[in-house]
This record gives structure tokens, C-alpha cells and sequence, in this order.
């Protein structure tokens, strides 16, 4: 859907009428706190996103024994770490690519994601176009965004069916060995922690 | 159901066509904003549970569903349980009138939303509940067309898998989209390429969750 760029002199369209028609309801029969409503909307516009996912790889890559934890119950050691816990992230595994096996992330049922890490998802991944694709063509899905995997590397594709979450552990890359935390993170990208893009290369942000 | 939104495998729908990472906003309209929070501050009253907003989502009419934007199907669904959980009346939808006072909620205010949003809704669930099954064993999914909730993909019916590993036990989803909570074993199950989509596949393994009422052994 293309970004809304009206002028303020356009009247307001079906959807933007129908919806402020329901809020208002909710509001005169007592049933929402409007208060409440900016609170979920300034959480999840501004203060949960993928800098937290990144910040859990960029620990992933320099620690083995961290990496380890995320693999079998993500949600606690991240909680523990880093006090990231909540809705929609309630149950996360890590699953970690390597130079054999590449892991991408789907729901193809609706839009199951790792909220606390991820922020909401993009447009793209809730789309019928992607949910319908990447499961049975993951290569030709991946290449929509750019992303060659060698014909040799087993592309696991995850259907987030339950309320278990699935969060990609992107492979470390080359020439970054001595990287601190802070300088890897930088490396690490919304797209890459849901497996359709490889983490950039160390000379995209030097 | 075998609904619209049941979309794995599904053809001609287009290119995925990606917004960049780096220019795309999380709401695309203020009215998003709106519904998004509409829709989990409504669920915080505790009227219906996920599964039950999911249903409610996938049961609108199949052309509807898919011709709709993502935060469409969302004020569609909000809309539905609304008035069937008796929280609206479907004059009141229609004309945006109240007719009174809704009287019985607990309606959060900014402390517990923060709270509820940091709490989340866990669905594991400690039990002595002995597995049926173990990570190696080979497992169907069974043939079933339920005219009601469920997370097992059509596209996973009647194939075979091997169960990678399991997650312990976990509210059943679909029991739960008719207001039965019930804690049954959740496990991760590999799908071979070929299995699900035939010699030609060019795909790799599918990975999918399902819940023990799902499987049967082979």
C-alpha cells in the first residue's frame, strides 16, 4: 500500500471515517482509555523494533555459549540479558544459519513474528504474495529481495504456526573478526533476523 | 477452515514486492495506528483470546480477506467479535451511537496496558503430560477438513514428517478458537520438499508446528 501523501485539504477517506466512527463508540460506551491506545501505539512505533534483535545477534556472534542459550529457549535469556519480553514473544527459539544451512521465516496462516525483537512486521510479510511463495519456492522468493542462496545450502523454511516464534541468527560476516558488540550490531538488519537477506557486508557501514 | 488466509503454496498472487527496510514506516496511515491499537486494548478486556481474533479474521468472505490490506482484515475482525461477544450492538456499529454505558469490563488504563504488553499471554503450559511423541519419530498429519479454527496448514494434510523436537505443552490453538483451553503437546515437524510439493520441488525442508491432535504416527 503507497505511503499516504495527502495534503491536509483532502477529506478524510472511508477507512480513516470508519475507524475514528469505532473509536468514538469505544470511548462513549466506556469500553477503551484513549490514553491506553497511545501507550500500544508508542511501543510499538517507537520502542520495540529490530534494534533489539540486533542487539541479541551482535552478543550471538561474539559469544558461543550465549548463542548456545538462544538456540534452545531464546525468551529467557533475553529477558534475562536484556529485559526484552512481552506480547508476541512469549516463546522464542534462535535458529542459526551456517555455511550449510540458510533459515527464512514465515506465517502462512497470518503474521506470526517475534514481536520483542522484531517490532511488527512489514507489510510485505503478512502479504499473500509472500506467505504463498516462500514455502514452496524459498529460492525464488529470496531472490525478490536480492538474496542468492549457493544451490549447495539447505534453505529451512519456518511456518510459524504456534505461538513459538522463530528468529534467525544470520551468519557472521567475513572481515569482521575483532568487531565489538556495538560495531557488529550494525551489521544486522530487520531483514536478515527473518532470513530473506544475508547480514550487510563490513564495507557497507565503514 | 479451509479459508482464504490458509495460503501456503497458493499461486498467482503476485510479487512480493518488498518496501526498503530502511524507508518503511511501521504504520502506513494514522487510521492503522488506530485499529492496531483498537484491536489489542479491545483484546485486553478479555472477552476473546488470540485464537478466537484469529478465526475472526480468517472467516470473513474469502474475496474480502484477500482483496483486503493487512489492518483491514484487522478493524473487520475487531468488528465481528465486538458485536458477537455482545460488547456493541450492530446498530450501535452502524451508526456510531451509543446506546449506553457498557457496564461489567475491566478496562485497562495506561499503567496495566504497560504491564499487559510486558507480560504477554504464555501458552506453555507446566504439565506431566507424557509426549505421544520424540524427536526422529515419524508422524502423518491427519485428513481433515474442520469447518472451524485450526493451525495445521492444508498444505501439510496427510503428508509425512519427522518431528524435530518438541516444545512441551501448549494451550491447542484450535480448541481454543471455541473457548477450550486445553494444554496438548506442540512440536516442531520437518517436511521434506518432495514430500509436500513432489519430485519437482525445488524448495528445501519445511518446518511447521503442530499440535499432538494433528498427528498421527506412521
Amino acid at each position: 500500500m503507497p505511503h499516504d501523501g495527502h495534503d491536509h485539504t483532502d477529506p478524510p477517506d472511508d477507512l480513516t471515517l470508519r475507524v475514528k466512527a469505532l473509536e468514538s463508540l469505544l470511548v462513549e460506551k466506556g469500553l477503551v482509555d484513549t490514553a491506553a491506545l497511545d501507550v500500544v501505539i508508542e511501543t510499538y512505533e517507537h520502542k520495540v523494533g529490530p534494534q533489539n534483535g540486533a542487539k541479541v545477534v551482535a552478543r550471538a556472534w561474539v559469544n558461543p555459549e550465549f548463542m548456545a542459550l538462544i538456540k534452545e529457549d531464546c525468551s529467557a535469556v533475553i529477558d534475562q540479558e536484556f529485559g526484552y519480553k512481552g506480547r508476541q514473544g512469549e516463546h522464542i527459539m534462535a535458529v542459526e544459519n551456517t555455511p550449510d544451512v540458510h533459515n527464512v521465516v514465515v506465517c502462512t496462516l497470518c503474521s506470526c513474528y517475534p514481536w520483542t525483537v522484531l517490532g511488527l512486521p512489514p507489510v510485505w510479510y503478512k502479504s499473500a504474495p509472500y506467505r504463498s511463495k516462500v514455502v514452496q519456492d524459498p529460492r525464488g522468493a529470496l531472490a525478490e529481495f536480492g538474496t542468492t542462496v549457493a544451490d549447495d545450502k539447505e534453505i529451512r523454511v519456518w511456518d510459524s504456526t504456534s505461538e513459538m516464534r522463530y528468529l534467525v541468527i544470520p551468519e557472521r560476516p567475513a572481515g569482521t573478526e575483532g568487531w565489538s558488540e556495538d560495531q557488529l550490531r550494525a551489521l544486522v538488519t530487520r531483514n536478515s533476523m527473518i532470513g530473506v537477506e544475508e547480514a550487510k557486508s563490513p564495507e557497507t557501514v565503514l | 477452515m479451509n479459508g482464504p488466509h490458509d495460503l501456503g503454496g497458493q499461486h498467482g498472487l503476485g510479487p512480493i514486492n518488498p518496501e526498503s527496510e530502511a524507508e518503511e514506516p511501521v504504520f502506513h496511515g494514522d487510521w492503522e495506528r488506530r485499529t492496531f491499537a483498537l484491536t489489542l486494548t479491545c483484546g485486553m478486556l478479555g472477552q476473546w483470546n488470540i485464537d478466537e481474533g484469529r478465526y475472526a479474521r480468517e472467516r470473513q468472505h474469502p474475496v474480502d480477506y484477500l482483496s483486503n490490506t493487512y489492518y483491514e482484515n484487522w478493524l473487520a475482525g475487531l468488528e465481528t467479535l465486538l458485536v458477537e461477544k455482545g460488547l456493541v450492538t450492530a446498530e450501535e456499529l452502524l451508526t456510531g451511537v451509543a446506546e449506553g454505558k457498557a457496564e461489567g469490563y475491566r478496562v485497562p488504563d495506561v499503567d496495566a496496558t504497560r504491564k499487559i504488553l510486558a507480560s504477554g499471554g504464555p501458552t506453555r503450559i507446566q504439565s506431566d503430560l507424557k509426549p505421544s511423541f520424540s524427536a526422529g519419530d515419524k508422524v502423518r498429519v491427519i485428513n481433515q477438513n474442520p469447518l472451524t479454527h485450526t493451525r495445521a496448514p492444508r498444505y501439510t494434510r496427510n503428508h509425512t514428517g519427522t518431528i524435530e523436537f518438541g516444545h512441551g505443552v501448549h494451550v491447542f490453538a484450535d480448541a481454543n478458537a471455541q473457548g477450550r483451553h486445553e494444554g496438548v503437546h506442540l512440536y516442531a515437524v520437518r517436511f521434506e520438499a518432495d514430500e509436500l510439493w513432489g519430485e519437482e520441488a525445488a524448495g528445501g525442508p519445511v518446518y511447521v508446528d503442530l499440535w499432538e491432535p494433528h498427528l498421527e504416527p506412521v
